[in-house]
């Protein structure tokens, strides 16, 4: 007997496999994620061009729905779709319409009027892509910018993009994944996505109070101690670790979980000599990491964002793409 | 309001869990009351009610529903709601306090009024603890029974003092008021909306630990020891929780309890894609819990199931998991569900109506949910082994449910409400 598909693939992907919404790495076929990164990998040269722009997404508009704010985040989306030639409007609705009382649905309802052919949607609860994906007419494409602590599936793929560039492939590698994974979206994302791509074992280092229940169930083995989880790993990536953590009594202080799970070159020396470190950024110096390993030579945590850029680009594209091919789509053709 | 009935139900199949009578008879309903249950019974001048194939048992009595009052956020008002019950073979059901809520006689007789005049089922207020549920004062629990309360609770808004609960207890005790319990230490439960488990990990919602539940029972038990009070546990979700009722009743405290119907079919996977029509409190829990609440239902540690009855309007659930409403509307299903129950084997048949008559009207301290010749009439026939889409025939003004697009057996053809004649199908 087959199972029925997934909910979240069957949301995400068009009858024939395309990629109509990116919302979550969970249960997409590997050959998909390749693609993802086959496609960033020809977007990388764009750019180091004098004219940065390919005309992928002429005449589509791009409408970042930022619910919770994320300068960084949203100005690499902005960027990406920028480089594609798409139109791109800006709204910051943690400051707008949600304060004045409008539900989530009635500030779809209004952006739907605009027309646009993308939503990329940054939320504070989990599963609000989801959601917006099913309630907006089917000819918008969903990006899921970050969703509460459920997924961050473009930053996930921009840490394989990394990863693939540097050890070459994923068999074989050990991952570490270090510090709050209970509160961490992109360490959800990354668990799926190494899992999916074939890497060796998936390794998450914390303290219990930041390992969220049964996460052994996502495919990782649990480590509580730093040079253990460490040992011979081929990439460490170092989470940050929000200063609230403090205050509802998940750690004691900053500087425990520094000395008991911060990176440094001593604690590095347990991983495979040409380990590489990342982070997703913005980086606590002094309470995940060390400066000596965040500006060392193994860090490649720069190098993340260019690639970000190109990865987002790619996702951009393969989902408009996705959507034009959507049978659902076929009545707008004309307009 | 009906007129009291006059009825000859005949030929249906007779199943009355308290006194385990299962066999085809006729019953007659004089003047409201049931008057005899036997073989070819005549009556010259009732109207004749051709059970045949049916099944005839007590009208069901529901442990727990939040009525919708306006201020209350829920969907529909108390004629609906209640009319809802009648479509679903319910005659008897107890309010939780948490609308109004219920700490001033003016509510109580205002929900009295209103579910009279409906006249469609009865409605037993439960009246609050403390005032304005606050868990600071004692609400004037003496006055609210004589108004006609059947008890005192707290619904979801648990007394956090130990101190006012313990007095709170011995004031009920006093007059021998039963306390409805809803155990969740809110600190522990920390803003979650799911069971603290794999699922929950996977989606990133926050979660709710089964200790949550456990831990409150614990000091609520200790509490109940203490003060000698009658207490009622609802909504039990969780394995720990069931070994402290075990415990306890074998130890001899008067305690009972419920379960939601949906915790006995549903567990944390029915959440996948962030199904907002599954989000309850307490949370569906793991498939270990669902296994283990079956078993305390077969084996009485869990005296009845309810409905949990919880209507909410469509926009509420309108919204990312974390962000809806929590809550099913459960009348209508109610009953269909104890027969999936029954028909997937999950639990004996006379047990699993009896959870929903018998037991639950012995856990509030009334006389219902038994077919018993001489008292006002309440029961229902129905047809157990039609099957229909609930969609199209949903009562409820709350359309938030799980089940409602499911094809479920059980077909409310006739309702008796005290004597009244609740709901009769075309």
């Amino acid at each position: 007997m087959t199972l029925a598909p997934p909910p979240s693939s069957r949301v995400q992907l068009t009858e024939d496999g395309k990629l109509r919404h990116f919302l979550s790495v969970e249960h997409l076929p590997r050959s998909l994620l390749e693609d993802i990164l086959d496609t960033a990998a020809s977007f990388v040269d764009v750019g180091g061009r004098a004219i940065k722009k390919v005309p992928l997404l002429r005449g589509k508009t791009v409408v970042n729905l930022f619910f919770e704010s994320s300068t960084r985040t949203r100005s690499t989306f902005e960027l990406a779709a920028k480089r594609l030639s798409a139109d791109v409007l800006n709204l910051d609705i943690a400051k707008s319409a949600t304060s004045k009382g409008e539900t989530l649905l009635d500030t779809l309802r209004n952006l739907e009027a605009m027309a646009a052919d993308m939503f990329v949607v940054r939320h504070q609860d989990s599963g609000a892509p989801f959601f917006i994906a099913n309630e907006v007419t089917p000819r918008v494409a969903v990006i899921n910018a970050g969703d509460g602590r459920h997924a961050h599936p473009t930053q996930a793929m921009l840490d394989m993009y990394t990863i693939r560039h540097y050890k070459g492939g994923f068999a074989g590698l050990r991952v570490a994944i270090v510090g709050d994974i209970l509160h961490s979206r992109v360490a959800r994302s990354q668990i799926h996505a190494l899992n999916i791509l074939g890497a060796e074992e998936v390794r998450l280092i914390g303290p219990r109070t930041l390992l969220p229940t049964d996460v052994e169930q996502l495919g990782v083995t649990v480590f509580t101690d730093m040079a253990q989880g460490l040992k011979d790993v081929d990439v460490v990536i170092m989470l940050r670790l929000q200063k609230e953590r403090m205050d509802s009594a998940l750690l004691p202080s900053e500087g425990e979980f520094f000395r008991l799970y911060g990176l440094n070159n001593e604690k590095l020396r347990h991983a495979r000599p040409d380990a590489i470190v990342m982070h997703p950024g913005p980086i606590n110096r002094g309470v995940e990491i060390a400066s000596e390993v965040a500006d060392g030579p193994r860090s490649v945590i720069l190098n993340q964002v260019t690639f970000g850029i190109a990865v987002r680009m790619a996702v951009m594209s393969m989902t408009i793409s996705g959507q034009e091919s959507n049978p659902d789509h076929g009545g707008d053709h004309g307009r | 309001m009906a007129a009291r009935a006059h009825l000859l139900i005949r030929k249906g199949r007779v199943i009355d869990p308290l006194s385990g009578r299962d066999e085809v008879a006729d019953l007659l309903v004089e003047d409201g009351r049931l008057v005899r249950i036997g073989a070819s019974l005549d009556a010259p001048g009732a109207e004749l009610i051709d059970a045949e194939g049916h099944w005839v048992i007590p009208g069901l009595v529901d442990a727990c529903v939040h009525l919708s009052l306006p201020g209350s956020g829920r969907a529909g008002d108390i004629a609906s709601e209640t009319r809802a019950a009648a479509g679903g073979g319910i005659t008897h059901m107890a309010a939780q306090p948490d609308c109004g809520p219920v700490d001033s006689t003016a509510v109580v007789r205002l929900i009295r009024e209103q579910a009279g005049q409906a006249g469609f089922a009865r409605v037993l207020p439960v009246a609050a603890l403390t005032q304005g549920l606050e868990g600071n004062q004692l609400a004037e629990m003496a006055t609210l029974a004589r108004a006609g309360c059947i008890a005192v609770g707290q619904a979801g808004a648990r007394v956090v003092d130990a101190l006012v609960l313990k007095r709170g207890l011995e004031y009920a005790a006093t007059f021998d008021l039963p306390v409805m319990f809803r155990p969740q230490d809110a600190a522990l439960a920390g803003g979650g909306c799911a069971h603290d488990g794999p699922v929950a990990t996977r989606l990133g919602l926050p979660g709710i630990p089964a200790v949550a539940e456990s831990v409150d029972l614990a000091r609520d038990l200790l509490l109940v020891e203490a003060t000698g009070v009658r207490a009622h546990f609802q909504q039990i979700s969780s394995r720990e929780s069931l070994w402290l009722l075990r415990e306890a009743k074998a130890r001899g405290l008067p305690v009972t309890a419920d379960v939601s119907i949906h915790h006995l079919l549903l567990d944390e996977s029915a959440i996948e894609g962030f199904n907002s029509h599954c989000h309850v409190i307490p949370p569906l829990r793991g498939a270990a819990d669902r296994e283990a609440l079956l078993a305390a239902v077969a084996d009485g540690t869990i005296d009845a199931i309810c409905s949990q009855h919880q209507p909410v309007g469509s926009s509420s659930k309108a919204a990312p998991f974390p962000a809806s409403k929590p809550g099913i509307s459960g009348l209508d299903s109610l009953l269909p569900l104890i027969l999936k129950l029954v028909a997937e084997g999950a639990l004996p048949l006379h047990r699993a109506l009896d959870a929903v008559t018998a037991a639950p009207a012995r856990c509030l301290g009334i006389q219902a949910g038994q077919l018993e010749a001489g008292r006002p009439a309440s029961l229902c026939v129905l047809a157990a082994d039609e099957s229909r889409g609930l969609a199209s025939h949903w009562l409820s003004a709350g359309r938030n449910s799980p089940w409602r697009n499911a094809t479920l057996p059980g077909v409310v053809k006739l309702t008796v409400c005290q004597g009244r004649v609740s709901w009769l199908s075309d």
